[in-house]
């Protein structure tokens, strides 16, 4: 599989069809058990920490800290990733989505879709050349998912690269380039995105899956 | 320094937390009090006893309240997975490993400036010996305690029943550090000359490096997924 | 059970055969203690248990090491089967220890360094085997134990070195051991057990690693059959 630099590709697949370990290991979390992964031409055994600084990760966990404030989750996040003129770049993230109001509330005070809005916000804060999203739609109530969908246009225009695993249908999946299905750890189906209706999606899926 | 300032943040992080809420510090503190109010009723505490089990009670006290502390290091981690979030940073994982057992260690010697003196008054046990004496002793025994135990105490974060595993698989360990943690204790208490524990003193130094040297270079392999 | 290979039925002979000989030295051909009577021979099966579990451990160091850099489950098996192994001869020495110590100086137990730290080796690989049995299944479970299997073996030295030293200070009058004037034959009775006992332990691994290949293929037999209803 090939990923180029500005493609939004999306992964499906049935449970077990082993999206969470491909995630893992482009994320950098485990190294493959065979083959090899290039990341913006490097290979990923080398220069580990130079590529993790390109990455960004929004999980349906929210890698958040409950006792801190949003603010100062935001600058640890950003400290750890070297973010430069720091507070500036917090200021201008949390009001992407839309909680500035909240800066300095504790994140356990927070709504599950503030803490999703905020997530998208760390995730973003030190401006990642690759988004990786697991599951992110996950429990988001219809606020955060239109705040996560304009997030991701507006990298699109930016052409970063974005690389969605999901297993919802109606989320995301027209803003792809391409889609991919996974089964079992092999890519069996690959389509192109846009223009594609969502039975036409649901039907080509079965199809695939139903085949192994 | 980009490293060490990564160290700084996490501990700055840990830090804020806690502070924050005192969970851990509050619940430490009140712990050793408690260990040091049992031993009074174990040990009727007059006259030469309390000279005899003081060191003792102090280290007992220490480590158990330690333990505690250690065990929500890691497993205050694994709310909202912020160990993977963290892991996900451009940092090495040994940064980690240091900003836990920097925070562990700040974290303890609070517990421990508060408690120490209030052993004192309840014991009415005037502090005979050099002081600073004591103080290196209780730095080296704290630091030892911290750096195995941070380790450990990640290492069980991954099993299923950290929290009583935790002290099954430190305490073994720890025993070198305890023998060695009392026993200069007692020399000081008894107002020996620095030379007489300067014995338990290299001892003390050397496990703190070697469980501070195996962890870093163990470290990857505990973390990982 | 998987068949046991030629070497092994081989190996399980030896091991009878040097274990029969290492009984005649001791009860036969070694003299009875004069001060002690029959309770010394009690001796010749403490030191080869004790051996036996520091090299059981040694192996485990070893192995613990050699999984991590190479991550092949082959030595992962090997340090599981021999910390196993090396806490049931480490039980032998408690408690063939104590009775001597009676026998010997009134006392079941002296805080004789020695001694104690088995004790505290016997806690320390417990505990290794707790984290394997609460560990989650697979890699990690290995990975967590080869890493305890690491930090327990190095703290080993440090412990005898310090209980050592503490005793000294605390009893200065204990008698070290049973050293000093060894009858010769008392000595090659000892050296047969050591390496009878030695036998076993390599009997013991070579049965412990078949078991656990035995327990592998039936859980990989029983997921195909999982697999294949459904």
């Amino acid at each position: 599989m090939h990923i180029k630099p500005g493609e939004f590709v999306s992964v499906l697949g049935p449970n077990g069809a082993g999206k969470t370990t491909l995630l893992k290991v482009l994320t950098l979390l485990t190294p493959p058990s065979e083959g090899q992964v290039h990341i913006a031409g490097r290979k990923v055994s080398e220069e580990q920490l130079a590529l993790r600084k390109k990455m960004g990760v929004i999980s349906h966990n929210t890698f958040l800290y409950a006792n801190l404030t949003a603010y100062e989750n935001l600058l640890f996040y950003g400290r750890m990733y070297d973010v430069p003129r720091l507070k500036d770049r917090v200021k201008e993230v949390i009001s992407e989505v839309g909680l500035q109001y909240s800066l300095n509330d504790p994140v356990r005070t927070f709504s599950r879709g503030m803490q999703q809005r905020l997530a998208i916000a760390r995730a973003i804060v030190h401006n990642p050349d690759i988004l990786f999203l697991d599951e992110p739609y996950t429990g988001l109530d219809q606020h955060a998912i239109k705040i996560l969908n304009q997030v991701l246009l507006s990298l699109t225009n930016q052409d970063r690269t974005i690389f969605l695993i999901t297993h919802n249908f109606e989320q995301g999946l027209s803003m792809s380039d391409r889609i991919v299905i996974l089964v079992k750890g092999k890519i069996v189906c690959e389509m192109p995105g846009k223009d594609l209706t969502l039975e036409d999606l649901q039907k080509t899926y079965l199809k695939c899956v139903g085949e192994k | 320094m980009r490293f060490l300032a990564k160290v700084a943040n996490i501990v700055w992080k840990d830090l804020v937390a806690e502070f924050r809420t005192k969970e851990m510090i509050s619940a430490m503190m009140i712990f050793s009090v408690l260990v040091i109010v049992m031993f009074a009723f174990a040990f009727k505490p007059v006259g030469d006893t309390v000279k005899a089990v003081s060191p003792g009670i102090i280290w007992v006290a220490f480590t158990f309240s330690g333990i505690l502390g250690l065990n929500r290091s890691f497993v205050n981690e694994k709310q909202n997975e912020t160990l993977t979030g963290l892991m996900l940073t451009p940092v090495d994982r040994t940064a980690i490993y240091f900003g836990k057992v920097i925070t562990n260690f700040i974290i303890m010697a609070v517990t421990e400036a508060i408690s120490l003196p209030l052993f004192f008054i309840m014991f009415d046990y005037g502090v005979a010996g050099s002081i600073l004496h004591l103080i290196l002793i209780i730095f080296l025994g704290t630091l030892g305690f911290v750096s195995i135990g941070t380790f450990l105490a990640a290492l069980s974060a991954n099993t299923r029943a950290s929290e009583i595993l935790l002290p099954i698989i430190l305490f073994p360990i720890l025993i070198p550090l305890m023998i060695g943690a009392v026993q200069s204790t007692a020399m000081i208490f008894d107002q020996k000359a620095f030379v007489e524990f300067a014995g338990w003193v290299k001892l003390l130094a050397v496990y703190d490096i070697i469980f501070l040297v195996v962890p870093f270079i163990l470290f990857d392999y505990v973390l990982e997924v | 059970m998987l068949k046991p290979s030629k070497t092994q039925t081989v190996l399980g002979w030896v091991t009878f055969i040097v274990t029969l000989f290492a009984l005649y030295m001791t009860f036969i051909y070694a003299p009875l203690e004069k001060v002690m009577g029959v309770v010394q021979k009690i001796f010749y099966f403490h030191v080869a248990s004790a051996w036996n579990a520091f090299f059981a451990f040694f192996i485990v160091f070893v192995a613990s090491i050699v999984y991590l850099r190479t991550k092949n489950e082959k030595w992962d098996t090997i340090a599981k089967v021999s910390a196993e192994i090396g806490v049931v001869f480490t039980t032998i020495v408690l408690v063939t220890g104590p009775i001597w110590g009676h026998a010997a100086w009134g006392r079941w137990w002296t805080w004789e360094p020695r001694l104690t730290t088995t004790l505290i080796l016997w806690f320390i690989y417990l505990a290794y085997v707790l984290v394997r049995a609460s560990s989650i299944e697979g890699e990690k479970k290995a990975t967590m134990a080869a890493v305890f299997g690491i930090i327990g073996f190095i703290d080993v030295p440090i412990v005898f070195f310090a209980i050592r030293w503490w005793g000294s200070l605390a009893h200065p009058e204990v008698v070290t051991g049973s050293g000093g004037g060894l009858d010769p034959r008392m000595l090659h009775a000892l050296i047969a057990s050591v390496i009878a006992f030695t036998f076993i332990y390599f009997y013991l691994l070579t049965q412990g690693i078949l078991i656990e290949r035995t327990e592998a293929r039936v859980k990989r037999i029983k997921n195909q059959l999982r697999e294949r209803n459904n």
